[in-house]
């Protein structure tokens, strides 16, 4: 009779899958942490970590261990991982990080168990004989050898290498007191000192005093083992690091006659999070299909608004540096282009930017041109600048727990703070997870109340985050004063249930606040959840930006160096209409701007909303034309329509026209000017600018590229690197040819 | 401190060390909720129907659950206590989401067919998940928990704080209707 429910039963048995090991590592943490918390024991001391370098370098090297999948990548970092518990703890041989502490047998002797970022969680005498146990704690500090974050850790994905940062000098005191038959007390100290000329000796030194019953015991590791320019090949590592194990060994040997009955152990090594596959489940991306190629005598206008966005690049990279093609959908081609900042023409004229027009043979289709324009944003004087209100509006439910989402989260605003004026005023509102205000408007002044409040933040939780978008914007007009600028600032890895649940709903509210001169900028963390279509649309919305923040280097970019472009906007509402001359041109097409065209008489409509520049913001727009006559043309003459003859005979090959209202303003500003063939000069920052749209196309499917290749892509950058003081361009030359491989 | 060496832990009942935790005991605390993430995790996703969900229900759960351990009396069983638990932080979740599409197809979204490879498999899928979609909410967290082996009928009713009539009754309800179901289908 009950056929149906066992079949039920086998079908859910077969459905449920097993909990994501990496989550449930950090869940069990989160719990011990509240647990310790409400307790208010004294094992919360030992929970808790300063977030000082120590635990920015532990992450480093957790996400390093992360980012390391091959199998001579997993030999280094167990070793790694071992060499690293020797350190501390001279007499462990006997390592123990249960995956399951339910199911793990112990033996006697000391029992250490790490959190999934290879902190010490705890520190543990289990003793040959019952009662003969107790406790060590007291460790304070993890311990870790100091890498640049996430920065070396980015580089190294895919790469297979490591990189250890600058010179790391570590020394650290580990007090611990063992509540039993003996008390130990050890100090260890490691120190990686880097040699300037690159030829940099890690001097591994680890002395131990242990004072027990048996007396005084002193034992030194020396390992030298060179690194070139900190930069070790996975292998080479690993070669490297038995060595240093068998020495650690030895130490261990002698530590046995301190305690003689501590015998046989094991190691058994946390799981690698990077090899769970994780699923790609539910990103959603914004774009529409590529602009098709228009004839100009059907429709001679092209009406689009501008955007400063960057979010699609990161995605592109995060995609490229996992080893994957991005999404088609992922890539929005104006975003690829403007990612770089561009040094255009400046403005010099009574307008806050400089449109400039360059017309130049087109590298991937012969017979066809391409109308670039750039458009350079005043940079007033920054410090004319007014006073900054912001609002962080976090996501704190639980898929924020990641190390790169919420803890990224938390280092980049790290590194933002420090860019504020001590006039400005940061609040932090939550939602999903632990709700509300976590932090009351407050002086950028009062840095350590501000890093408290940020240290507070805790993805989970289980208190209903009602309304978080209100209460955001609460705050912000309660911070707003005459002369500043107000900014809500949305972090999320996608989960938009900030308390309005319809979308369109959401996007009324944040276009009536922008209205009321609150604007809103969106920060997208992590892969697998982001819905990059509501970050794109809420963005655009609150006149900001959407950025997706892959890397404490994105972070760094978004945050520091474009902090005052992203937060200032100097022009509202940037339309760009370009009317082509049909006796000069016959065909043409926009690169990009797929998801912000506007129609032709939206232009002069100047309710209709559009993209801001900010400070020192550049624009890139490209059309690819094709002059009346040339082989390039693709569309043929019409049977039965009658071409009419042009009046028009000016050698005019378009019309370029602008609008933008100053900020706050109601009523729009034009600027025009004829594009004329051979105009401008094709500079390096156009050339890049043209690489990277062909990149974009490239990754797009390059319908209309002809036979244009990844290699002339990169050919085509490598030759407008320019200066580029901030590494983005060569950086993205390396984007190049991971495309160019993985396409393969 | 003394503390009892894990060792020992392994093998103490549940309802123990539950007590003990209650008392302040972290350790014991820790080993518990060890023993018990993944059964967590399984009811979760069996009420959320979504993997996602599942991992941010058992996540909560997590987070609450040390303040709320305070306020086991060792009247029930640790488990079925658990289990009152996650049913109720389900439903705090179902709630603050109601309206908010994603969260609230749960069992209707699409996720699940693509776990499924063989087109057997994905039939059974599909066919779970319209069973699971077509059944009204408070059948649908009986089911889950009965699903569980572990789980009586008696200890569902102590979960949901209904009879065992009631859950007995739920449950020939349930069989009623994925025979309806099934029936449809020919």
């Amino acid at each position: 009779m009950s056929d149906e429910f066992d079949d039920l039963k086998r079908a859910m048995d077969a459905a449920t899958p097993e909990p994501d090991a990496a989550r449930k590592t950090e869940n069990l943490r989160l719990a011990k942490e509240n647990y310790a918390r409400t307790q208010g024991s004294q094992d919360a001391a030992r929970l808790k970590f300063e977030r000082g370098i120590w635990t920015r370098a532990a992450d480093g090297v957790t996400n390093m261990l992360n980012a390391m999948t091959t199998k001579g990548g997993l030999t280094a970092t167990t070793a790694l991982v071992a060499v690293g518990l020797f350190m501390v703890i001279p007499q462990g041989r006997d390592l123990l990080v249960p995956q399951d502490p339910g199911l793990v047998d112990l033996v006697p002797g000391p029992v250490i168990i790490l959190d999934e970022n290879g902190r010490v969680i705890e520190e543990r005498i289990v003793g040959p004989t019952l009662g003969n146990e107790g406790i060590v704690g007291g460790l304070d500090k993890g311990v870790a050898s100091k890498t640049d974050g996430n920065r070396a850790v980015d580089t190294m994905r895919g790469s297979g290498e490591v990189q250890l940062g600058q010179g790391a000098q570590l020394g650290d005191e580990i007090d611990s007191s063992v509540v039993g038959s003996s008390e130990v007390r050890r100090q260890a100290e490691t120190q990686f000192r880097d040699d300037r000329d690159g030829a940099a000796p890690a001097d591994l030194a680890l002395r131990e005093r242990s004072e027990s019953d048996d007396g005084f015991l002193e034992s030194t590791i020396n390992a030298e083992e060179p690194m070139q320019e900190g930069e070790v090949a996975s292998e080479e590592f690993a070669a490297n690091v038995p060595q240093s194990l068998s020495r650690a060994n030895k130490s261990a040997d002698r530590k046995a006659q301190v305690a003689p009955n501590i015998s046989s152990g094991r190691l058994i090594v946390v799981p690698d999070e990077s090899i769970i596959v994780q699923e790609a489940d539910t990103e959603e991306f914004s774009n529409a299909d590529t602009s098709s190629l228009k004839v100009t005598e059907d429709e001679p206008v092209s009406t689009f608004s501008i955007d400063v966005d960057t979010a699609s690049y990161a995605v592109v990279r995060s995609s490229l540096s996992r080893g994957m093609l991005p999404p088609e959908n992922a890539v929005r081609v104006e975003e690829m282009v403007n990612y770089f900042p561009y040094a255009y023409p400046t403005p010099d004229g009574p307008h806050p930017f400089q449109p400039t027009v360059t017309v130049m043979p087109s590298p991937w289709n012969a017979g066809t041109e391409l109308v670039h324009i750039g458009i350079q944003g005043t940079l007033p004087a920054i410090e004319d600048r007014p006073p900054l209100n912001l609002v962080f509006l976090i996501d704190t439910s639980g898929s924020m727990q990641d190390a790169n989402k919420l803890p990224l989260l938390k280092q980049s605003f790290r590194l933002m703070l420090a860019e504020l004026r001590p006039e400005d005023e940061v609040s932090i509102v939550t939602y999903a997870g632990s709700a509300g205000q976590v932090l009351e408007p407050t002086k950028a002044a009062e840095r350590s109340t501000i890093l408290a409040a940020l240290e507070r933040l805790h993805a989970g939780g289980s208190t209903a985050g009602a309304a978080g978008i209100e209460q955001a914007y609460q705050v912000a007009e309660g911070m707003a004063n005459d002369g500043e600028v107000t900014r809500v600032i949305l972090a999320t890895d996608g989960d938009f249930n900030v308390g309005i649940h319809d979308p369109e709903e959401l996007k009324d509210v944040i276009a009536k606040k922008r209205e009321s001169g609150t604007y809103l900028s969106v920060l997208g963390f992590g892969r697998g959840n982001l819905d990059d279509a509501t970050m794109q649309a809420l963005a655009q919305n609150g006149n900001g930006t959407a950025s997706y923040i892959d890397t404490l280097t994105e972070a760094r970019k978004v945050l520091v160096d474009q902090l005052t472009g992203a937060l200032f906007p100097i022009a509202n509402d940037v339309k760009i209409q370009v009317e082509f001359n049909p006796a000069q041109i016959a065909e043409y097409r926009l690169i990009g701007y797929e998801t912000r065209a506007l129609n032709r008489e939206d232009f002069n409509n100047d309710r209709v909303d559009a993209g801001d520049i900010g400070a020192g913001h550049t624009v890139t727009a490209i059309y690819e034309v094709t002059p009346v006559g040339s082989e390039a043309v693709r569309n043929g003459p019409l049977r039965y329509q009658v071409s009419e003859e042009t009046a028009d005979t000016s050698d005019e090959l378009g019309f370029f026209k602008l609008r933008y209202k100053q900020p706050g303003g109601a009523t729009s500003i034009l600027i025009e000017e004829p594009i004329i063939a051979g105009q401008g000069e094709a500079s390096g920052d156009v050339r890049f600018s043209v690489a990277m749209a062909g990149f974009g196309e490239l990754l797009r499917g390059g319908d209309f590229l002809g036979g244009w290749t990844w290699g002339d892509a990169i050919q085509l950058a490598n030759g407008a690197r320019g200066d580029d003081a901030y590494g983005y361009r060569a950086e993205a030359v390396t984007l190049m040819r991971l495309a160019e491989s993985l396409s393969k | 401190m003394r503390v009892i060496p894990i060792v020992m832990r392994m093998e103490v009942a549940d309802e123990v060390l539950a007590g003990a935790a209650a008392g302040g005991d972290a350790e014991a605390f820790s080993v518990l909720i060890a023993r018990h993430y993944d059964r967590v995790f399984g009811l979760a996703f069996r009420l959320t129907g979504r993997r996602a969900e599942a991992e941010d229900l058992t996540q909560d759960i997590c987070a609450a659950l040390p303040a709320k351990i305070a306020a086991f009396r060792g009247d029930a069983r640790f488990s079925t206590w658990l289990y009152r638990v996650v049913v109720n932080a389900s439903h705090d979740r179902r709630r603050r989401a109601a309206s908010h599409s994603r969260a609230a197809e749960g069992w209707g979204d699409v996720e699940l067919a693509r776990r499924a490879e063989a087109s057997e498999a994905a039939e059974a899928l599909d066919w779970l998940q319209g069973a699971m979609k077509c059944l009204p909410d408070e059948l649908r967290d009986t089911l889950a928990l009965v699903l569980d082996d572990g789980v009586t009928h008696a200890a569902a009713a102590q979960v949901l704080g209904v009879s065992e009539g009631t859950v007995s009754w739920r449950m020939s309800e349930i069989k009623k209707r994925l025979r309806a179901l099934k029936d449809d289908e020919r």
